[in-house]
């Protein structure tokens, strides 16, 4: 544990390192929250960039590995894992997909073993990859991207592009504006539809996203928390259930994104017409 | 919880893991598990298949089996009949043999006691002839009365 009074060590968790231009002009890490609020939108997060491509590309190279030596005859126990989660993958899109789309599928795994990878950093004790980097000389070090609302909305923000792309191309930009227009209570209420509809639009991709963020952000809390408040003899009373549990929550989390993702596709790719 | 360039990065490399996953990814584990279901539905086909005809060449082998006992059956029976016809030739042959050789025994001691009887006409006549001779006490010319001795001999 670093020195200083518990809420400090919680904020200095809790802080991305962000590169951006300072506010006297230099560019460099932000060392404070303040100092990182003030770099604006120009700024990046390092840390986060960092352990989501690391994740992103082990996932590819894992699963690339897999699809490369794939053998029908005899699995290997890495293929069977890989299996299971193709399969699980492929058997969610065939239930709650119901239009014809080559990139639902792919997508879907990725999303699900993206975003399952770069949640399984959370079982990281909190302070080993914070430590060891500030020995380095990196000043914060934020291990779990998903707890990162950039993270979140990167991916929740393209799949609302998708939704739109695909709503627009497959009903046309007349079918999918008369959808947000003349739904659910036909012509005559026009504008109270076009609220309605807007707001359940865009509703879709802040929930997606700030759910995701929330119950990261709020499970690592728990655990600087922990870490800050709690002697570290005992801390494994509270840590290790909590880590047990949260194997469940990161889970839950990635299906919960991938399920969503596929069923807004789904709508986009079928009229209200039909219904 | 600042918003930032982040995003943009997240999107981006987002897209390329997508476009990865598509692209080199999905395809060839989609198509082992699918080459792998067919493979199991051959040979659970396959399987059926020999055990319908597994059933198949069961039925066949017990219905040669029964043919190949009734046979059998068959065989031994005519075989009895067969054994019973020849024992009855041989007795047949046998006996016709016996009544031969009984005839033919029969025809040799008929023979043998026309000889025997030949002869002792023969020698009744020559001693009739003695008889005469000494009943008539002067020798009788035998070349002179063959004739007379021969005839006298055929009707003894």
């Amino acid at each position: 544990m670093s020195a200083g009074s518990p809420a400090e060590y919680i904020s200095h968790h809790i802080q991305n390192l962000t590169f951006g231009k300072h506010s006297d002009g230099t560019w460099g890490f932000a060392h404070t929250a303040k100092e990182a609020t003030e770099m604006g939108f120009m700024a990046i997060n390092v840390d986060t960039m960092f352990w989501s491509l690391l994740t992103g590309v082990v996932f590819c190279w894992l699963f690339r590995k897999v699809a490369v030596s794939a053998s029908v005859q005899k699995p290997s126990k890495w293929q069977s894992v890989v299996e299971l989660a193709f399969e699980m993958v492929a058997g969610s899109v065939r239930d709650a997909f119901h239009g014809r789309n080559a990139l639902i599928g792919p997508l879907a795994l990725t999303i699900f073993v993206w975003i399952f990878l770069m949640n399984l950093m959370d079982l990281v004790p909190v302070d080993w990859v914070p430590y060891v980097s500030q020995q380095m000389g990196i000043s914060h070090m934020k291990m779990v991207p998903t707890t990162d609302v950039n993270a979140t909305f990167g991916m929740s923000l393209s799949v609302f592009a998708l939704m739109i792309y695909y709503g627009i191309k497959v009903k046309g930009v007349g079918g999918f504006l008369g959808e947000l227009a003349f739904h659910p209570f036909g012509k005559a209420l026009l504008p109270v539809n076009l609220v309605l509809e807007t707001v359940s639009l865009i509703a879709k991709p802040l929930s997606l996203s700030l759910r995701l963020f929330g119950n990261m952000f709020a499970g690592e809390l728990v655990f600087v928390l922990i870490a800050a408040l709690v002697p570290f003899y005992l801390q494994w009373l509270l840590s290790v259930p909590w880590a047990i549990f949260h194997i469940l929550v990161i889970t839950l989390q990635a299906y919960i994104f991938m399920m969503l993702t596929i069923v807004y596709l789904s709508q986009s790719h079928e009229s209200h017409d039909s219904h | 919880m600042n918003m930032n360039l982040t995003l943009i990065g997240q999107a981006i490399s987002f897209a390329i893991f997508v476009w990865f996953c598509l692209k080199y990814v999905w395809p060839p584990i989609l198509k082992a598990l699918e080459e792998r279901e067919t493979r199991i539905a051959d040979g659970l086909a396959a399987a059926e298949r020999g055990k319908h005809e597994l059933e198949l060449a069961e039925q066949r082998a017990t219905d040669l089996m029964r043919d190949g006992k009734d046979k059998a059956q068959d065989f031994i029976v005519q075989a009895q009949k067969r054994a019973d016809e020849i024992v009855e030739a041989a007795k047949q042959a046998a006996r016709e043999e016996a009544d031969r050789i009984k005839a033919a025994k029969m025809a040799e001691i008929e023979q043998e006691r026309n000889q025997a009887r030949d002869e002792l006409r023969a020698q009744v006549a020559r001693l009739a002839v003695a008889g005469a001779e000494q009943i008539l006490l002067r020798e009788i010319d035998e070349n002179a009365h063959r004739d007379v001795l021969d005839k006298l001999a055929a009707n003894l």
